[in-house]
């Protein structure tokens, strides 16, 4: 069984964002980038399946700038067999990432495809509902527990209100919430080796995909900011504060 | 221009996520029509005509839509898609699962998560988990939205909009529902409760967590929610988790106990009208945001604070 992981560069979690004076976007020049954590956590999942003896290889797939071979490189390091990078310096929508993933399931023929619930950076959380609905293929999203057994999938997923259950059949497209496992670090050997496993490249523009925008960002602001509040020196005064100034109690 | 909105509930009553979603895109001069597709659900069609602002409910009752699955509910809003300009839910995990299918067949974009209707097709969403708002304009002909509840007021009651059948029923699914656990929920719901307790890591355990938030969120009739971290230690359940990946949250009052006040969280709280921190840590970055800090220790603090209401 073959298991397809899109991962995706993204301005590392910790490092805080700065918008743009001139409300052009968020500054990236020079900053830490990062896989997706909720790729890392989708690679991981493969891999473990590939450890199981039930998956048999796992293609890591990235489209983004030159760059994004970094974040293949990590994800080999972890355990992907091969990748693929997808290169174009636009930004793409997830749309367009849905449509190109298409694409390569097509050439590849996994059984499955494991990605992401949202990528931190733009916070769309639809790239893999739209890839399902592309494919035709069953969907389960915000997955906390996977099992895959005689050609089905049983998964748990994070709702609000608790947790769901679905069974489906393969080939099927799964997305990551954050519990569904703890991402391993590359060892240095593993990285190591890691540099020598194959990463094909392809031209974006080659797959007959439209990459144009359809959303114009016409502004990138700060979020408005909260007045600033006081510190209290007691539970009493909180109290009293909540009461008399707040007025919430 | 017409709205079609999809309704979220339980076969027996609306979401109030719906009601907000309703009330964001009224300031569109245009009709709303909401369709409310589930199983032996008409009690929630009729509740649903009673919103302000609705101008027609659209009644799918059939088994396949009994739980929610997004690939039949996918299949009747493309269905019902050509007669309008809008189609939109809430942002819950409900409208998360279901609306981007909508969006990929009708070949275009979806807005995610919108915080204000700007106009019809401009609108603003938070991105980078709340660090940066964008403006974004939709230029497709079609616009798909999933609308942030917090973000917006409840629809009033008083409407009477008339309930019309829907005669499509899409194929069943290759999915099947197994089962929903429901994760333990005593007083008031966490998306839409008036005031909100939060615990973090330093509750320590499951069990302390419950002995010092359980009596104070009962005397405050708050709701219970929690950071990541507390979540992923098993001291509550992932659903109540706030923050970038789990619940936005806007009470009247958020008091975060033992949070340090990562990005992460604060995008789902930050909007809240009032906010306390307690914390031990005069430099946590909760402080930040809150209203009334308090450093202290919480294993004395709240219960001294519980006592006090
Ligand atoms: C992709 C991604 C998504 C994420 N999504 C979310 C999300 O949705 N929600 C979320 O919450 N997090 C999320 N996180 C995690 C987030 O980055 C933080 O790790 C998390 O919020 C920390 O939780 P915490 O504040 O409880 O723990 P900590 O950061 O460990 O803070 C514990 C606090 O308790 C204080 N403390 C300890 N003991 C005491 C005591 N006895 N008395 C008083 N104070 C005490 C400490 O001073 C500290 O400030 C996400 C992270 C990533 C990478
Ligand atoms: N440029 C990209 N390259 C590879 N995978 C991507 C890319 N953009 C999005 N994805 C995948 O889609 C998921 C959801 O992204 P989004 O819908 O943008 O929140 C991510 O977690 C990735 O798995």
């Amino acid at each position: 069984m073959k298991i397809l992981v899109p991962v995706k560069r993204v301005l590392d979690a910790n490092v805080a964002v700065r918008v743009r004076p001139d409300g052009s976007g968020v500054e990236l020049a020079n900053l830490k980038m990062s896989m997706n954590p909720f790729d890392e956590i989708a690679v991981e999942e493969a891999i473990k399946l590939k450890e199981a003896g039930i998956a048999s290889e796992v293609i890591a797939v990235s489209i983004g700038p030159v760059q994004a071979a970094d974040t293949l490189r990590s994800a080999l390091a972890m355990g992907a067999d091969t990748a693929i990078l997808v290169k174009t310096d636009i930004a793409v929508e997830p749309l367009a990432v849905a449509k190109i993933l298409k694409v390569l399931v097509e050439r590849q023929s996994p059984d499955l495809v494991i990605m992401g619930k949202q990528a931190i950076d733009d916070d769309a959380n639809q790239t893999a509902q739209m890839l399902s609905a592309l494919l035709g293929w069953p969907q389960a999203m915000f997955a906390s527990q996977v099992t895959i057994d005689g050609g089905k999938a049983t998964v748990t997923r994070e709702v609000d209100g608790g947790l769901e259950t679905l069974e489906m059949p393969l080939p099927a497209v799964i997305s990551t919430d954050l519990r569904l496992n703890t991402p391993r670090y590359a060892s240095l050997p593993n990285v190591m080796k890691a540099k020598k496993k194959p990463l094909e490249e392809i031209e974006a523009d080659s797959l007959g995909v439209s990459l144009a925008p359809q959303l114009k960002v016409l502004n990138t602001a700060e979020p408005p900011a909260r007045k600033p509040g006081s510190t209290v020196g007691s539970v009493a005064e909180l109290v009293e504060k909540l009461k008399t100034e707040a007025r919430v109690l | 221009m017409s709205i079609l909105i999809l309704a979220e509930h339980d076969n027996s009553a609306l979401n109030p996520a719906t009601a907000k979603a309703v009330a964001a895109l009224s300031s569109l001069d245009a009709p709303i029509h909401v369709l409310v597709a589930g199983h032996d659900c008409r009690s929630v069609a009729d509740e649903t005509a009673t919103l302000a602002g609705v101008d027609k409910v659209l009644l799918a009752d059939n088994p396949v839509f009994a739980n929610g699955l997004a690939e039949p509910l996918g299949d009747v809003l493309l269905e019902l898609a050509p007669d309008y300009s809008h189609i939109a839910a809430a942002a819950t995990s409900f409208g998360k699962n279901v609306m981007p299918r909508v969006a990929a067949l009708l070949d275009v974009m979806q807005v995610s998560d919108i915080t204000k209707v700007v106009s019809d097709t401009t609108f603003e969403r938070p991105v980078y988990a709340g660090g940066a708002v964008q403006t974004v304009e939709a230029t497709a002909e079609k616009i798909v939205l999933t609308i942030r509840a917090s973000a917006f007021d409840e629809a009033q009651r008083g409407g009477n909009a008339g309930v019309e059948t829907v005669s499509f029923v899409p194929a069943a699914p290759k999915t099947t529902f197994v089962s929903r656990e429901a994760a333990r929920s005593e007083g008031p719901d966490l998306a839409t409760a008036k005031i909100v307790v939060s615990g973090g890591r330093a509750l320590g355990s499951a069990e302390q967590f419950n002995a010092l938030l359980g009596p104070l969120a009962e005397k405050l009739g708050a709701a219970l929610g929690a950071s990541r971290a507390a979540v992923d230690a098993g001291y509550a359940p992932n659903d109540w988790q706030v923050g970038q990946t789990g619940k936005v949250v806007a009470p009247d009052l958020y008091i975060a106990v033992g949070i340090s006040g990562a990005i992460q969280h604060l995008a789902g709280m930050k909007n809240s009208k009032v906010i306390v921190a307690i914390d031990k840590d005069p430099d946590a970055p909760i402080f930040s945001v809150a209203d009334y800090g308090l450093v202290a220790d919480i294993f004395e603090a709240v219960p001294e604070l519980t006592k006090a209401l």
